[in-house]
């Protein structure tokens, strides 16, 4: 009888691209759930915007460079960036926000590069910078938490644009505090403002819980490995606890740092995509503590109040310089 | 109870093992003998075809001292050597002898040796070697270039550590004779000179470590059980897990004073010294959900492997692969109609449900997964960017000679590259150019040698012309003068 | 300005001479090239020898790319190495064929010798009125041989590596 013949091994793989992709993507829920308690339907319209767009562009990209629609379409990769995206962007933003955003994220910052695997940025982030440098004034204007838009208002905001609701938006508490510290008010003045929370921003820091929540799960389905969001957020939280002892009337402590913003996030999905990161595991400590800093340096001294795809994309630059230097070469070993 | 240390990687795997009697196989029609030993080491025949064999006589033998020879598995007339398909991964067909057996069974006499305390070391090593005895493991090393160690040797371990999926054929020969193998392990000892010998397997076989134990209760030997984690089996794991020592790849276990032994390699010691046979005859798992009636079989070296199947029921339906040792380190085959060697410890016949599917390698998404299953503290993931680039130095530089195709990183890869095949792939190119160079530094010095050679002949012939010239010259020149005084 | 006119001509001539002395001493490059080539001394490049090519590439009078046997592998070494642009085989000189080793159909060879000097690599064997036969392990497959031959007894077979030097290969996308 005759067989047909292959290397070994013979045994299945035991995991795959798709399988770790919808288990990042499950672990967004807690996430995702929160935001749409807190904002309403805008949420969910920003994800469909953008999941609709990332496929398409991916689809389109992978008929031009000719390559197997299906199999890249599944890995559920395209899905992971627009919902980052759509997470990341303000809610009220119009639909053309999240439309473009996607489409640089995935054709420019993805594709073009040679798609999954070969960018050297993330692409989430790459596109959210995009925006940011873009359009500011869209991408600053928050909807204030708590205001549960239904369908049709969200409709008629991110389509039209033209809904006047009182207190519709709000600056984030890490804007609000920027402005107010370079007006020359102080702290605890400002801590006693509406937008603040029990730690940091008023519904904000449920938020990011809901990241930790999704993000200790990956770590327990060994999804993501526990280096870098430690690295990330000691980065952040020491060189915060420190700035706090020193100056207690102007800094903030390391909890509400980790709290506010997407210090969360950033430390368990964004810099946790491991195309772009550094490979190795000390590596990966010095690509999180890199994002960590970078994140504290911006938030403290930066123009821009929020920090995460800066600092990013600034270790996304070093991971390959990192790797180099950080890699165990196996040497000659001599008796 | 010893100290056990880790070794770095390594992942668990579903055992699918089933320890079962062993049963014995009738007498084939036919045995097979391929001359390719290891890999490029050949055998040369010592028969002729047309001629009667003995079971137990010499059919073919290596000219290297302590190489170890073929013998027939049982009685019967040569039928032809020539080329036949063997157990390779190329499929290609190699030099076999082909024994026609006559059903009789007939054996040379028997050489038993009562007590081997009474012999010396070296004598033992050259019984071993002529009783054909090579690693059973898988490796096929033979087992008495093993035993001779130049360091001293503290530690002996024989290895009952199937850490492969499905192969139980060591723990079923520990179940039926472990008696014989504790005596196999002592003669080692004794050989060796070693301090201690550990007979280590692994934590879920409860039954096997019963069956040791009890057969263990008067000697010295320590019976360790290891966690089941593969590669666990691995020569150079298991000295890491029971010594704490790592043998680095650039040398071998005998320079740092341990060796390590198969369970097989020790019942066949044991049958070649104290009972005196040759080994002809070793333990093969026949398993998988492809196989009808799967076990453990006693089976003749050199029997056709169509023939072990008709034994175990023939194959079912849905057989996809047909696979030579374990599902992570085996070879396929193209074809039954191969005969199985002394290395064969498991047939394996794998449905389509048990088989990796055959999808499309994904991009690599940089996990580093691979790295951390490494049994060998490589970077599998550098090693793959430089093999597809071509990068074959970068490769040597990361040390891809010291993979040891376990096939962990393969297993662990989400993106289901072939990495194990990249790495073949990438050694044998290496191993070519290799070959390339030396066979035209070969060709440059005959082609050297030979335009010295004719330039020192076209010297020589214009010396000899000119010495000619000169005679010529002088003898013309005496007659000259002779002429001018004559006149 | 004269101060810093000396001062960086004495800077050029230092860097001249440093230049001129302490360059390194590697492998002549004659003897560089000729390690790449593939030594089949098969005089295809239209050169007696691997050697003589290599020492007309030195001297400019011949192109890197007229050696068959080495193909696009031993061009592209080449190009490296001097740091030119690759060019495809020049097919002038021939074509680059799977490697393959001589071979004498003894029952016609008439032992008339005349095969064993064009052999750069001295693999024939065999003496007048005597069977010649081939030593495959040193024949470079230049094929020299078989235009000297009067009865056409020597044939070219492809060299197949038997299962002992089979390798794995695989397919990079």
């Amino acid at each position: 009888m005759q067989f047909s013949t292959s290397c070994s091994p013979f045994t299945p793989a035991n995991t795959s691209v798709n399988q770790l992709m919808r288990q990042v993507l499950i672990a967004l829920l807690p996430a995702l759930g929160t935001m749409f308690w807190l904002f309403g339907y805008t949420v969910l319209l920003q994800l469909l915007l953008s999941s609709i767009t990332a496929l398409l562009a991916e689809a389109l990209c992978l008929w031009l460079r000719k390559r197997p629609i299906k199999v890249h379409l599944f890995d559920l990769s395209a899905l992971i960036t627009a919902a980052l995206l759509a997470l990341a962007i303000p809610t009220i933003a119009p639909w053309w926000i999240s439309v473009s955003g996607t489409l640089f994220a995935i054709i420019i910052a993805k594709q073009v590069y040679g798609g999954l695997g070969y960018n050297p940025f993330n692409p989430a982030m790459a596109g959210y910078v995009f925006l940011l440098i873009s359009f500011p004034q869209q991408m600053t204007a928050w909807q204030s938490p708590f205001l549960f838009l239904p369908l049709s208002d969200s409709l008629q905001l991110i389509f039209s644009g033209h809904l006047v609701i009182d207190g519709l938006s709000s600056a984030t508490i890490l804007d609000h505090i920027k402005t107010q510290l370079s007006l020359g008010l102080s702290l605890t003045g400002i801590q006693s403002s509406a937008l603040f929370g029990n730690i940091a921003g008023k519904g904000w820091e449920l938020i990011s819980l809901a990241y930790l929540l999704g993000g200790l799960w990956l770590l327990y389905r060994k999804v993501i490995s526990s280096h870098i969001p430690v690295a990330v957020l000691s980065g952040l939280a020491i060189p915060t606890s420190i700035h706090y002892l020193l100056d207690t009337g102007s800094a903030n402590s390391a909890l509400f740092q980790l709290l506010s913003g997407a210090s969360l996030c950033a430390a368990f999905f964004i810099a946790t995509d491991p195309v772009s990161a550094a490979t190795s595991n000390s590596g990966r400590l010095i690509y999180g503590i890199l994002i960590g800093l970078l994140i504290y340096i911006i938030r403290t001294w930066g123009g821009y109040p929020d920090a995460i795809a800066f600092a990013v994309l600034l270790a996304n630059l070093s991971a390959p310089a990192i790797d180099f230097y950080t890699h165990p070469k196996p040497l000659k070993q001599q008796l | 109870m010893i100290k056990q240390w880790k070794f770095p990687g390594g992942i668990a795997l579903g055992d699918h093992k089933q320890t079962t009697e062993i049963r014995d196989t009738a007498l084939p029609a036919e045995l097979i003998y391929p001359l390719l030993q290891r890999s490029d080491c050949y055998a040369t025949a010592t028969v002729y075809p047309g001629e009667r064999v003995l079971k137990g006589q010499v059919i073919a033998t290596q000219k290297k001292p302590l190489t170890t020879p073929v013998h027939a598995a049982s009685s019967g007339v040569i039928k032809e050597i020539a080329p036949h398909l063997i157990a390779h991964p190329s499929g290609l067909t190699d030099s076999c002898i082909v024994i026609e057996t006559d059903g009789l069974d007939e054996a040379l006499p028997a050489n038993p040796c009562l007590d081997y305390h009474l012999e010396t070391a070296e004598n033992l090593r050259i019984k071993i070697a002529q009783a054909g005895i090579v690693g059973l493991g898988g490796a096929a090393f033979p087992t008495a270039e093993k035993l001779q160690a130049l360091q001293p040797i503290h530690t002996l371990i024989i290895n009952g550590a199937e850490c492969e999926p499905y192969i139980s054929c060591d723990a079923s020969l520990i179940g039926s004779h472990a008696q014989q193998v504790v005596q196999g392990a002592l003669i080692m000892q004794y050989i060796l000179q070693a301090e201690r010998c550990i007979i280590a397997i692994e934590n879920n076989m409860p039954a096997t470590l019963q069956a040791l134990h009890e057969a263990t209760s008067q000697e010295s030997i320590q019976i360790v059980s290891v966690p089941a984690i593969y590669p666990t089996g691995g020569e150079k794991q298991l000295i890491k897990v029971l010594t704490g020592k790592k043998i680095p790849a650039n040398s071998l276990p005998t320079d740092h004073g341990v060796v390590c032994q198969n369970v097989g390699t020790a019942f066949a010691v044991y049958q070649a010294i104290i009972q005196g046979i040759p080994l002809t005859e070793r333990i093969i798992t026949i398993t998988g959900k492809g196989i009808n009636h799967p076990g453990n079989l006693r089976v003749k070296i050199g029997t056709p492997i169509k023939y072990l199947i008709e034994q175990c029921g023939g194959y079912s339906q849905n057989i996809q692969r047909l696979i030579m040792g374990g599902p992570m380190m085996g070879i396929a085959l193209s074809s039954d109609d191969i005969a199985v060697i002394k290395a064969t410890n498991c047939l394996l016949g794998m449905t389509n449900n048990e088989l990796a599917e055959s999808q499309s390698a994904m991009p690599c998404i940089r996990c580093g997964d691979c790295s951390t299953v490494c049994p060998a503290e490589l970077l599998p993931q550098q090693l793959y960017w430089y093999g597809r680039s071509g990068q074959l130095e970068q490769c040597q530089d990361y040390q891809l000679f010291d993979c040891i195709e376990c096939g962990c990183c393969d297993i662990v890869c989400p993106s289901h590259i072939p990495l194990v095949q990249s790495f073949r792939s990438s050694k044998g190119e290496l191993i070519i150019k290799e070959k390339q160079a030396a066979q035209a530094q070969l060709a440059k010095k005959r082609y050297q040698n030979q335009q010295q050679r004719r330039e020192k002949e076209q010297q020589d012939k214009i010396a000899k012309a000119a010495k000619r010239q000169a005679a010529i010259d002088k003898i013309k020149a005496a007659a000259a003068k002779r002429k001018t005084q004559g006149v | 300005m004269l101060f810093l006119c000396v001062f960086f001509a004495l800077l050029g001539l230092g860097l001249g001479y440093a230049a001129r002395y302490l360059k390194v001493q590697g492998e002549p490059l004659v003897e560089q090239i000729d390690a790449l080539l593939p030594q089949t001394q098969c005089g295809q490049c239209k050169y007696p020898g691997c050697r003589p090519y290599a020492q007309a590439i030195v001297d400019e009078t011949a192109e890197i790319n007229q050696c068959p046997p080495g193909g696009e592998e031993t061009i592209a070494a080449l190009a490296n190495l001097l740091g030119v642009a690759t060019q495809p085989l020049n097919a002038e000189f021939g074509e680059t064929n799977a490697p393959a080793v001589a071979f004498i159909i003894e029952q016609d060879c008439i032992g008339c010798v005349k095969c064993i000097p064009p052999c750069p690599v001295d693999a024939i064997l065999g003496a007048s009125k005597q069977m010649h036969t081939v030593i495959a392990s040193e024949c470079t497959g230049c094929e020299l041989c078989i235009a000297p031959c009067p009865v056409d007894c020597i044939i070219m077979r492809p060299l197949a590596p038997p299962p002992g030097q089979w390798q794995w290969t695989t397919h990079h996308d």
